[in-house]
């Protein structure tokens, strides 16, 4: 069977869950075996819901809410043992990777991380992932019973969902973790980067953090999420955690939008993974031309107020 | 405080990646290799904790006799010694086995590892260190303050930051913010100098089987040419995202 790790942020199910769930019903499709979601913690939604996207079942774990590296891959790691799993699904989200790699060391599992396919054989387990910052596409294959797979966010999709309830069962389980979880400060209403369908994001080229205005603008007429280059978080324009590219987060939106941003190979490589990329550059040599799909040269102070104008009459 | 920093060695970030021939491995033919950045962040942070705190910084990577100009270059920012655990490694549960059984009764108070490398990308190496370990572990690590034997430290998670309390020994996956930017270290000629005649231990391997392996490798497809659209005209742009893209 395959184990999917039913991730929660303050009771919700992150739309990340979502794929990941549609991932590991795939994945049990193909070796005619089921897909069984595990829930940790408090959950408002019924977890029955989780059939919509192909769960056959739901386990539900009860008795910690907190994230904790250990607790989780352990109480993981049990019921996978227990199932007898052959892949354990995990999207890769902050707890998504801070799990992965304890998870597959307790779970005596190879890992793959930055998947971006469905598996393409299963025996033995072989699948697409990401690489070298994706410069590179690797075919990459596990040689144990189980195997955790980590998804790269939003490079799968959720599928339409159904109508299917799936079985659910609660279960109380000890959670052993080896650090305490602490205050945590998330920003509301912001959309995290990783999971964006939309991402506005701008470099050096906006001249200054008075000038985001614009930016958030244009991000809040397209349901998007906001991001910057390395320099624009370096000077302190914007926080660390906007900071997209090599050495920053990889986003894999459907709509990029980069305004202001040269496109260097350090920032392309953390968000070429986009479906369509928009660059707006005053500076019609700018090497990001070259790696998007639409282009416009002319000056961001002018297009920006006109682009959300312009969005704004169309979305209405 | 004794404290180890794990150290990938990886292509320079500029790097253009080729595979060879039939795209079973990097083509390391003029590629520069340097400190995961990552790991920079990490190795900065170490030398800061011992300057406070005294003791010891030891680096270590796992990998061939050409990983040693890393391991110098972070001696000459002024690591103390240098470990290699000699061998090629093709995964990263084999990559956290080695260094489990090297850090195994070694009396580190502190392990720090990078949250990821930025050649394979697995960011696996560090939790399964830990979990093998039976060691504390904090991911996305952006803060680390130590006090006696407990650590108060910052993680990233998505949207925002959280607070989490553990106690030494610990391993960590760190990233910008351990240290800021304009805190890296670069060599000097002293350390440079001094960094040739400081301990570089070439270690054999326990033999640790990998559980994954590399098939094969290829270069993502070449993108489109740009379509250029005049910015008097942007309701063209969105009619395109609207048509042909459809992401609007
Ligand atoms: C180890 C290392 C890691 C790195 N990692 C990353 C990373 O993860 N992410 C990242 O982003 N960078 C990274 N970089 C930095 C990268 O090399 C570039 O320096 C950086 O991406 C440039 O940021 P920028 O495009 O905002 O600024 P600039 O390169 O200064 O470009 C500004 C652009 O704005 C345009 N512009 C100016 N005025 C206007 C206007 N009025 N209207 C429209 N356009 C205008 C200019 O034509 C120019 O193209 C890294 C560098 C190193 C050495
Ligand atoms: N070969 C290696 N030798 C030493 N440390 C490593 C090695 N590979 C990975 N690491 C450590 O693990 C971190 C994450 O690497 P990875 O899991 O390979 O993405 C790196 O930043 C290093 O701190």
């Amino acid at each position: 069977m395959v184990l999917i790790f039913a991730e929660t942020w303050n009771g919700q199910f992150k739309k990340s869950t979502f794929e990941a769930v549609r991932y590991g019903a795939e994945c049990a499709k193909a070796q005619g075996s089921q897909a069984i979601a595990v829930v940790v913690g408090a959950c408002d939604p019924l977890v029955e819901t989780l059939g919509a996207y192909g769960a056959a079942k739901v386990v539900h774990l009860k008795g910690s809410d907190r994230f904790e590296p250990h607790a989780y891959a352990g109480a993981l790691g049990a019921l996978a043992a227990e199932l007898g799993a052959t892949q354990i699904v995990v999207s890769g989200t902050a707890n998504g990777k801070s799990l992965a790699g304890v998870l597959a060391a307790k779970a005596n599992a190879g890992c793959i991380s930055n998947v971006t396919a469905l598996p393409s054989s299963y025996s033995p387990l072989t699948v697409q992932r990401s690489a070298f910052s994706s410069k590179g596409i690797e075919q990459c294959s596990s040689a144990t019973a189980c195997t955790v797979l980590v998804l790269v966010p939003n490079a799968l999709g959720t599928g339409a969902a159904g109508a299917e309830q799936a079985a659910a069962e609660d279960r109380d389980v000890a959670f052993v973790g080896k650090s305490t979880p602490g205050a945590a400060q998330v920003a509301s209403g912001k959309i995290p980067l990783p999971e964006a369908e939309r991402v506005v994001s701008a470099g050096r080229g906006l001249k200054g953090p008075d000038n985001w205005g614009m930016v958030e603008e244009l991000a809040a007429v397209l349901n998007a999420g906001t991001a910057c280059s390395k320099p624009v978080s370096d000077i302190g324009w914007r926080p660390h955690s906007e900071h997209v590219g090599q050495t920053g987060i990889q986003i894999n939106p459907q709509l990029y939008i980069a305004i202001g941003i040269s496109g260097a190979i350090q920032h392309l490589a953390g968000v070429s993974g986009s479906k369509t990329i928009v660059v707006i550059n005053n500076d019609p040599e700018a090497p990001f031309f070259k790696a998007a799909d639409y282009g416009i040269v002319g000056d961001a102070f002018d297009v920006l107020p006109r682009l959300t104008a312009a969005l704004k009459a169309h979305l209405n | 405080m004794k404290i180890l920093v794990c150290i990938s060695h990886v292509p320079d970030t500029t790097a253009k990646i080729q595979f060879t021939a039939n795209g079973a491995a990097l083509d390391p033919a003029g590629v520069q290799f340097v400190i995961n950045p990552y790991d920079e962040f990490g190795l900065t942070k170490a030398l800061q904790l011992k300057e406070t705190h005294g003791g010891s910084v030891t680096v270590i990577t796992y990998g061939d006799a050409s990983v040693e100009a890393t391991l110098r270059k972070a001696l000459a920012i002024g690591a103390d010694d240098a470990v290699r655990l000699d061998g090629v490694p093709t995964d990263a549960l084999q990559v956290a086995s080695e260094l489990a059984a090297h850090i195994q009764g070694a009396g580190y108070d502190l392990i720090i590892c990078g949250q990821e490398s930025i050649d394979y990308n697995g960011g696996i190496v560090p939790g399964a260190l830990a979990a093998l370990l039976d060691l504390p572990f904090v991911n996305a690590c952006i803060g680390l303050d130590v006090t006696g034997s407990s650590a108060n430290l910052l993680r990233e998670i998505d949207g925002g930051k959280e607070e989490v309390a553990a106690s030494l020994p610990l391993v960590i996956g760190g990233k910008k913010g351990l240290v800021e930017e304009s805190e890296l270290r670069i060599p000097n000629m002293r350390g440079i100098m001094t960094a040739r005649t400081k301990p570089l231990a070439v270690t054999a391997l326990t033999g640790a089987a990998a559980a994954t392996a590399a098939v094969s490798f290829a270069k993502p497809a070449p993108k489109a040419a740009v379509q250029l659209i005049d910015p008097s005209n942007l309701d063209e742009l969105v009619r395109r995202l609207h048509e042909e893209a459809k992401v609007i």
